[in-house]
């Protein structure tokens, strides 16, 4: 598992690559999910900082991971969204269930 | 001026960027605005996606095929597969429905193709195939705006 996935406090942070489609998406799903499971994880933050495109699929992530979690209380997080990101988040709804942080 | 391109590649996930930036490259001679290019490569990589998941449910072999023309100031993208089809595409293009929750699909795919581009159209036969043509005009706002 490689350094885009850091456990601090019980808040999975984790760095979104520079692309975010299907073909990156299982990778990030399935190592969140592992720790989320492994280090009793209650939170997790995704940081867009390198990201320089997304589709669908990084809802995808999102909304399962939100899922995972939520039962237990848990939130999610985005941080460092650009406006194109922003823009994705409101037309499918998931700014409602994310904190976006500026 | 009129300018067209065809392009065939194997339905695997590796090849969604290549696609999507190829179509990018191709429409940059209408010289697009960076959100322009966001706009297309988003829709372009929703269409992919759904070829290589849903037309051929990850089975190797299967191609796609991508045809852009460009006229006056519009692209035309036409992604084709011919893979399994779609049932009922009204129900497909609904948003958040997908039949493949268990791979994390947000059921979204549909909803950015018509978010970012001007016009979706999806033909589809059940055991034949499905094609998505969509459209959009560079360099001005959206040209169809009498929708809703």
């Amino acid at each position: 598992m490689g350094e885009e996935f850091k456990v601090i406090d019980h808040y999975l942070m984790v760095k979104m690559p520079e692309e975010i489609d299907h073909h990156k998406s299982s990778y990030i799903s399935e190592n969140a999910d592992k720790l989320i499971v492994r280090e009793q994880v209650n939170n997790v933050v995704f940081d867009f900082e390198d990201t320089k495109f997304m589709d669908s699929s990084g809802i995808g992530i999102i909304l399962g991971r939100y899922k995972k979690i939520a039962c237990f209380g848990g939130k999610v997080f985005a941080i460092n969204t650009d406006n194109r990101i922003r823009h994705l988040l409101m037309i499918s709804g998931l700014h409602k269930i994310v904190e976006i942080m500026d | 001026m009129k300018n067209e391109m065809k392009m065939e590649f194997d339905a695997i996930s590796a090849n969604e960027a290549f696609a999507r930036v190829s179509v990018a490259a191709f429409v940059s001679e209408l010289d697009p605005t960076v959100e322009e290019i966001s706009d297309i490569k988003t829709a372009v990589s929703e269409a992919v996606t759904n070829a290589v998941i849903h037309g051929y449910e990850g089975i190797e072999g299967g191609k796609v095929n991508i045809r852009c023309v460009i006229e006056q100031d519009v692209l035309h993208v036409e992604v084709m597969d011919k893979g399994k089809g779609i049932e009922d595409i009204e129900k497909a293009m609904e948003p958040l429905f997908t039949t493949r929750p268990e791979l994390n699909r947000s059921g979204m795919g549909f909803p950015f193709m018509e978010a970012f581009m001007d016009d979706l159209e999806v033909l589809s036969l059940p055991g034949k195939g499905t094609t998505v043509i969509m459209k959009k005009k560079i360099g001005c706002i959206p040209w169809i705006e009498d929708e809703e």
